[in-house]
């Protein structure tokens, strides 16, 4: 059971690789372990650390203002290669909730999905429109809320605030007033709306679980079985 | 309910069989016919089930096996695990499998091995059935014409507790690969050349189907290889239609229907091939003729290029963001732009993995390595697939071939594919693998892969450099396939 998945609102990791796999987010060293907790040491090791254990002080997540920053904005095709869970997981437990990508490798997506971490997709060119953003204000506020499926970039500390007019939404994901309306949101630079699988968003939103979901509707399962006879039996 | 009278593909005709249910909105409820475990994916499943005080829904359509952590060095060494978080690890799968009766091909059992190489050789991937594992290369399966795919350590909770998965329906891709194979080229240069084409995103929210001549001709492992690799070209699955030649692998193995069940199930598999007129959501054209063998240069499979090819330059990437990536890749490989790859050191040839560890594939290079030997500081390691393929090569006397080339010769594990049970390169060492994988550090932090086929890689060990094959096998077409 995971918790309902409320709006929040971070800054923004840049992350500008293209293609990042999941042995690069999680090396395969940290595949041994049983349990789902502790990953966070090992997100993006080979990257983070040199070969003597000292952190690399040019790798992002390095940076002493990257410390506590919960969105993820990676280059194209995030998460490509292994199925290992422990890729979210890994990301999860050092705090990033949701990264953003123009798109992201299947498996990882789903994986990401069932553990409450939001992979959200955008257009290659909202995708660069956002690097050139954070390039000029790297500690613009970012607000993303699941509910309504939308991103919505708030002012940060210097920049004029005559831009920043949606500001305000940032809160709590309830002060929509002068918010454009999803389907209008693309016009907009600062708001923009996302797609996502509309089941994953219904039981996020309710921290359903899915194996709960299925096992209520086991009869329909038993009946496909009844008239599908298994295949094998691993056990003969 | 599905509209079975158009013409469906294969892929269309597995899944429409297997939907249990489908809700307006929802993804669909697909019953899972056949569910592969190991020791690296499946603990925090096991540990769900415990919490939920749920049981296996179906043990008996469960197996596991031990591969990723387990040691290959030889028997005699006493098989050490590299660390006691392996050993716990392993001893977990133990447990698990013993409490739910899930039958386990554990350390001591003749028929352990890679779990994408004991599938197909128990007989357990059949035609026309769903399999899923929490494992990306679950794609090989395929080959047999099943829809296999990879599943997180989630999914396999679902699947252990309700023997159903929640997906939505896939779109298609249609592979054709046309004309013949030159001498010296095989399947692992053909799915090399399609990932190099469409990239390692080319794939994503599709299902490869792998069809024409060239398919065709290849045997059952050659088409494991090819589908093996799927999901490095981004598509969770790859299938081949089955036909006579699937059937043949299959016919008499351990979980292969027998006698009149046999023909019943024959029957039903031959109806499985995509329909004429049948369409696919995209279709891509390759010519078989034109490949040479391929070698890749960068740090994910799509960076590859033919081994009498160069490495790319810089002004030759579409884009700023392939131009950087192609950058941090060379400089991770201390490779030039424009540099040849043929004729570059290597310190390690790897010939393994759940893409290229089959007989056929020890087979191929064993008929480079016959009578060589290799070249001074290069290492050859040779892991087979499976406990069962190391005990056929043995038969025929290959693992001589091996050792009296200097090779070192290995128990069966996924071993330095994913370099978690102790095979694995130094910081900075080159190594040319059959293996799937030449993301950094995949084979030991600091390492450097070439991704190739057996062939390429056995005549590059004798080298000691990247090397062409072709050189060294005769004009026929290397046919080696295993049954």
């Amino acid at each position: 059971m995971t918790e309902p998945l409320a709006a929040f609102t971070s800054r923004v990791i840049p992350l500008p690789a293209e293609n990042v796999d999941t042995d690069q987010i999680i090396p395969a060293r940290y595949l041994k372990t049983t349990g789902k907790s502790g990953l966070a040491e090992g997100l993006f090791f080979n990257w983070r650390y040199l070969p003597d254990g000292t952190p690399r002080p040019d790798f992002v997540l390095n940076r002493p203002e990257m410390q506590g920053r919960a969105i993820l904005l990676a280059g194209a095709n995030f998460g490509s290669g292994s199925s290992r869970e422990h890729a979210p997981w890994a990301l999860l437990s050092w705090g990033v909730r949701a990264v953003i990508s123009t798109g992201f490798a299947d498996i990882f997506r789903a994986n990401s999905l069932k553990n409450g971490l939001l992979p959200i997709v955008v257009s290659p060119e909202r995708h660069a429109t956002l690097f050139e953003r954070l390039a000029t204000e790297p500690d613009v506020e970012v607000t993303v809320d699941l509910e309504r499926q939308r991103v919505t970039l708030g002012s940060s500390p210097g920049a004029p605030a005559s831009a920043r007019a949606t500001a305000g939404a940032t809160a709590s994901g309830g002060a929509t007033a002068g918010v454009p309306s999803a389907a209008g949101a693309d016009a907009d630079a600062d708001v923009f709306s996302f797609e996502i699988d509309p089941f994953a968003r219904r039981m996020l939103l309710e921290g359903t679980d899915e194996i709960g979901y299925v096992l209520a509707r086991l009869p329909a399962i038993e009946a496909w079985e009844s008239s599908n006879p298994a295949r094998v039996n691993t056990l003969a | 309910m599905a509209d079975t009278s158009r013409p469906r593909t294969l892929v269309e005709k597995i899944w429409d069989q297997h939907v249990v249910a489908q809700e307006p909105g929802a993804p669909a409820i697909l019953a899972i016919d056949l569910h592969l475990v190991h020791e690296v994916t499946s603990p925090q499943a096991f540990t769900g089930l415990r919490e939920r005080r749920l049981p296996v829904r179906h043990p008996e359509r469960t197996v596991a096996t031990e591969d990723h952590s387990i040691p290959t060095l030889p028997r005699e060494r006493g098989l050490p695990m590299l660390d006691d978080q392996a050993a716990f690890q392993v001893a977990q799968l133990e447990r698990n499998c013993l409490d739910f009766g899930i039958p386990l091909h554990g350390m001591d059992s003749e028929t352990r091995g890679i779990v994408h190489v004991i599938g197909p050789e128990l007989g357990l991937s059949q035609p026309g059935m769903t399999i899923v594992c929490g494992d990306s290369h679950t794609a090989t399966h395929g080959a047999v014409g099943a829809l296999a795919f990879g599943i997180g350590t989630t999914e396999v909770e679902m699947v252990l507790a309700t023997q159903v998965l929640l997906q939505r329906r896939p779109k298609t891709y249609e592979v054709r690969v046309e004309g013949r194979l030159s001498p010296g080229v095989s399947a692992k240069d053909i799915i090399l050349a399609l990932i190099a084409r469409i990239g390692v995103g080319g794939g994503t929210g599709h299902v490869f189907e792998y069809s024409g001549e060239a398919i065709r001709a290849l045997g059952m492992e050659q088409r494991m290889t090819i589908c093996n690799m799927s999901i490095e070209g981004g598509a969770r699955a790859g299938l081949v239609a089955p036909d006579e030649t699937t059937f043949e692998y299959l016919h008499g193995r351990r979980h292969a229907p027998q006698g009149a069940a046999w023909d019943e199930a024959v029957a039903g598999w031959r109806k499985l091939p995509s329909d004429p007129g049948a369409t696919y959501d995209r279709t891509i054209t390759l010519d078989a003729s034109a490949l040479e063998p391929m070698v890749t240069y960068g740090t994910n499979p799509g960076m590859g290029v033919a081994v009498t090819g160069r490495v790319p330059s810089l002004d030759e990437a579409p884009d700023d963001a392939s131009r950087r990536a192609l950058d941090r890749a060379l400089a991770y490989m201390d490779l030039a732009p424009g540099q040849p790859i043929a004729g570059h050191r290597v310190d390690v040839v790897f010939i393994g993995s759940c893409t290229n560890s089959r007989i056929g594939d020890l087979r191929a290079a064993a008929t480079i390595l016959r009578g060589r030997r290799v070249a001074d500081g290069t290492r050859l390691l040779v892991v087979p697939g499976s406990q069962q393929v190391k005990a056929q090569a043995e038969r025929e006397g290959l693992h001589e071939v091996f050792l009296a080339a200097g090779a070192e010769w290995r128990e069966s594990g996924c071993s330095m594919c994913i370099a978690m049970n102790g095979d694995q390169l130094e910081p900075g060492q080159y190594a040319i693998s059959t293996s799937n994988r030449n993301f950094e550090g995949r084979q030991g932090t600091g390492g450097r892969t070439f991704l190739a086929s057996p062939l390429t890689a056995a005549a590059s060990a004798i080298a000691g450099v990247v090397a062409d094959p072709r050189p060294l096998v005769d004009r026929r077409p290397v046919v080696v396939e295993g049954r």
